[in-house]
């Protein structure tokens, strides 16, 4: 009986190793590289990480959120990365129960800040401040904040840039996406994108000599 | 829930129906041998396999070879990795210079891999080298899904064959599973991924100078101070400016793809699919989605078609659909309610709870990929679990510990749904007084054995694995969230590694001895364990006679018979974990109210 086994045992270790070599080798090294390749003729941009350059040097990445704190920028989600927020290496989120107090008291100094910061903006904005703008990620990346957020935001950005509040609504909705095929997901802003657009008007708003 | 949402859910199901039919059939006879068109382009690599591996397809195995070389075949697997997670720094591919993995981290990542679970208590971007992510763990995805299918098969061919001994060859199954099933899968979804926006590079990460450079502070820590004895024991903590990020890529769709294709799970990023590399648009997510489910739910219309009647694969798809839908319905209602105390906060109502989830996919695609990654072993995650609330966070915990059979894993979840089926002729054999079959097979004491075993480890796995954690100090030093949360985060941890899911409430510091070990542990007998005795009831199964249909025997392909499974596997998990789910999740919930 264990002489038996012992030989079948020996009849199957070299299918066992061999198998597992070569089907490493096909699925672990040229699956991946015919991947790579294809990707790069197909898609080269996509496959190098959709990223964005200026002038030469690389800024970001169209998917990859940034952390922006200045009052005359648009704000992306709270980021739970560590140690910097928006640390693209060590992507993660908070982890914290929902309706635990660590996460509750976060909420509370998050909306804290919001509303000190539109004091100067608009103090009359008591309009309730959405979800995603005192909540962290997933990722910790997330490059998205919502229209509402994205408009919850204009007040402010349009007293520190002196630029008129319609201007930026319209901003917000020419960067607003839809649900992609009219279903899936949420309708979203992508936060470094609008703070270009923003860049941008507001170097030509500069360029034009206020009317008299 | 909004109309949105509902028609998402429609959506989803139907398209997933829809393609699992014509999959299912297509999967039947690449089993049987005859892989049609893809044959005719891949069969020379099939047989030029076999010849490098000195292997006779056609030599069929009696049930102990074929665990023998399902056995050895993972252990090779296991050896392999483990080595090449210990030597990556020495190793091509690793542009980002890192080095070696720790041994208990290794140990554990190895286990992971090799039983289809996909732990993560590694940091992807941080640990892996490019080779070790590809070579270890997207081959892995490949040949432990391949494994599961073989296994099945496997068990198919026991119930539908009569007085043999054979159960088929398992080099044969795991070639063609790869060959003609998983690679063709992958590479569609791979360059669809890829489309959308998922990185292909071997290029390391590469650094974006940032317009508005980041402020912030970081705090020595303990082995900080002990290397630099000039800093104060209670140091202030030390303001930095950021002014570039450093972006992590690499070859990321070819491992998304057989990822969720194959039910794994394990993420190229520590944030998984919530990356927005691993998961950039809607559009992606609903591509995941389905590959998530995709295989597990065709694979009830291959058994369907093996065993002669479309109607058994049927009677199974159906009840795993209705313990999804229901187990959705509650996930998606607790999402979208979110926490009271929130929106007395914030002034607003009714967005429902973001902390954790990608704007890109809001509650509803969330709240869905919850569900189908825990229905399936898949484990993949485009929301932190840890960040659901209480009864959002109950619904993945529980459908992980119904033992993988609601779709299930690759191959593993439909022969743990057989088992079910086979408990519940038996069942109602006891109530009739008759000697219980399925599909003509008389269920005797020695199968009835096997099913108990395969319900059992994984249920002893969940519980003694986390009564152990939760008495050791580093195992409750490792909870993120105190209280009752702290002891969900434990709970699901054990149900998730012993039930070879590998998601997580990921604010547990997974990585640490404790969880290591004892996690590799659980996730080898809850794959082996269920694997070698399904094996034996497969070949028990084989070597009996069909009886014909008589009076007494109960119809497997009936509704009557689809409303018993799902009673008997509610009733399974309801029984064995209740108690464990009222401390932590149940009242976790109470506790949210009554404030």
């Amino acid at each position: 009986m264990l002489k038996d086994m012992l030989t079948i045992l020996g009849r199957q270790l070299r299918p066992a190793f061999s198998m597992l070599i070569v089907l490493s080798l096909l699925t672990g090294l040229i699956y991946p590289s015919a991947i790579t390749l294809a990707a790069k003729v197909l898609f080269p941009h996509q496959a190098e990480g959709s990223l964005i350059t200026d002038k030469g040097t690389v800024i970001g990445s169209e998917l990859i959120g940034q952390q922006f704190t200045d009052h005359g920028l648009f704000w992306g989600r709270p980021s739970a990365t560590s140690p910097q927020p928006y640390n693209a290496s060590a992507s993660g989120g908070s982890n914290l129960a929902p309706a635990g107090k660590a996460q509750l008291k976060a909420v509370a100094e998050r909306v804290a800040a919001l509303r000190a910061s539109d004091q100067m903006g608009d103090p009359g904005n008591a309009a309730p401040i959405p979800a995603d703008l005192v909540t962290a990620s997933g990722s910790g990346l997330d490059p998205h904040i919502s229209p509402e957020a994205a408009l919850w935001q204009v007040s402010r950005v349009a007293h520190a840039r002196s630029l008129d509040e319609a201007k930026l609504r319209a901003l917000v909705a020419r960067h607003t996406e839809a649900r992609q095929l009219g279903i899936l997901g949420e309708p979203r802003v992508n936060v470094l994108r609008l703070n270009r657009a923003l860049d941008s008007l507001a170097a030509s708003a500069e360029n034009t000599p206020a009317r008299p | 829930m909004d109309t949105a949402s509902i028609l998402t859910v429609a959506v989803y199901l139907l398209v997933l129906l829809g393609l699992a039919w014509p999959l299912g059939i297509y999967m039947a006879a690449v089993l049987e041998g005859r892989p049609g068109f893809l044959g005719r382009v891949l069969g020379p690599l099939e047989r030029l396999l076999y010849r490098l591996c000195g292997v006779d397809p056609q030599q069929e195995m009696d049930w102990k070879s074929y665990a023998l070389a399902m056995f050895l075949f993972s252990m090779a697997g296991f050896l392999v990795l483990y080595g090449l997670e210990r030597l990556q720094g020495l190793l091509p591919l690793n542009p980002d210079g890192l080095g070696a993995v720790a041994p208990d981290l290794a140990f554990n990542t190895a286990m992971s891999f090799v039983t289809n679970t996909n732990w993560q208590a590694y940091g992807g971007e941080s640990t892996l080298s490019y080779l070790t992510q590809m070579l270890g763990l997207t081959a892995h995805n490949f040949v432990s899904a391949a494994t599961g299918i073989g296994v099945l098969a496997a068990l198919i061919r026991g119930l539908t064959r009569q007085e043999t001994c054979f159960l088929g060859n398992f080099w044969a199954d795991l070639v063609r599973s790869t060959l003609y099933i998983l690679l063709p899968l992958s590479i569609v979804l791979a360059l669809a991924l890829v489309w959308q926006g998922v990185p292909q590079t071997f290029g390391g990460a590469v650094k974006a100078t940032l317009g508005q450079p980041v402020a912030y502070e970081i705090t020595p820590s303990a082995d900080d101070l002990k290397a630099d004895l000039t800093l104060k024991p209670t140091p202030a903590p030390i303001p930095m400016v950021a002014t570039q990020q450093a972006i992590a890529r690499g070859p990321v769709a070819s491992q998304e793809a057989i990822k969720q294709l194959g039910t794994n799970g394990g993420g190229f990023f520590n944030a998984n699919a919530a990356h927005p590399f691993e998961n950039p648009t809607p559009l992606t997510n609903f591509l995941e989605l389905l590959a998530i489910l995709l295989i597990p739910a065709a694979l009830c219309h291959t058994f369907g078609r093996m065993a002669d009647d479309a109607r058994q694969g049927w009677v199974l798809l159906a009840a795993m659909t209705a313990i999804f839908l229901a187990f959705l319905s509650v996930c998606l209602w607790a999402e979208h309610t979110g926490v009271p105390q929130m929106a007395a906060l914030t002034g607003g109502h009714g967005a429902g709870n973001m902390e954790g989830k990608e704007l890109r996919f809001g509650v509803t695609a969330s709240a869905l990929w919850a569900t189908a990654t825990t229905a399936a072993s898949n484990g993949s995650v485009n929301a932190m679990h840890d960040s659901f609330t209480p009864l959002g966070g109950l619904v993945p915990m529980v459908l992980m510990q119904l033992g993988e059979v609601v779709f299930g894993g690759v191959g593993s979840g439909l022969y743990g749904m057989l088992v079910f089926a086979i408990i519940v002729v038996f069942i109602a054999g006891l109530m009739v007084g008759r000697t219980p079959e399925y599909l003509g097979k008389k269920i005797e004491a020695f199968e009835t054995k096997m099913c108990s075993l395969v319900i059992m480890v994984p249920l002893f796995g969940v519980l003694l694995g986390t009564a152990w954690a939760v008495m050791t100090a580093s195992g409750k030093a490792a909870i993120a969230n105190p209280g009752a949360h702290g002891f969900s985060e434990i709970l699901y941890a054990f149900s998730s590694m012993a039930n070879n899911n590998g998601s997580a409430f990921a604010g547990l510091n997974a990585n640490i001895p404790l969880y290591n070990l004892l996690g590799g542990l659980v996730m080898f007998t809850g794959r082996f364990w269920l694997a070698i005795p399904v094996l034996a009831l497969a070949g028990s199964l084989a070597a009996k006679k069909r009886v014909p249909v008589g009076a007494g025997t109960l119809p497997t392909h009936t509704p009557l018979f689809c409303g018993l499974v799902i009673c008997v596997v509610l009733v399974v998990g309801a029984l064995t974990f209740i108690p464990a789910l009222a401390l932590g999740p149940i009242v976790e919930h109470l506790m949210m109210l009554g404030h």
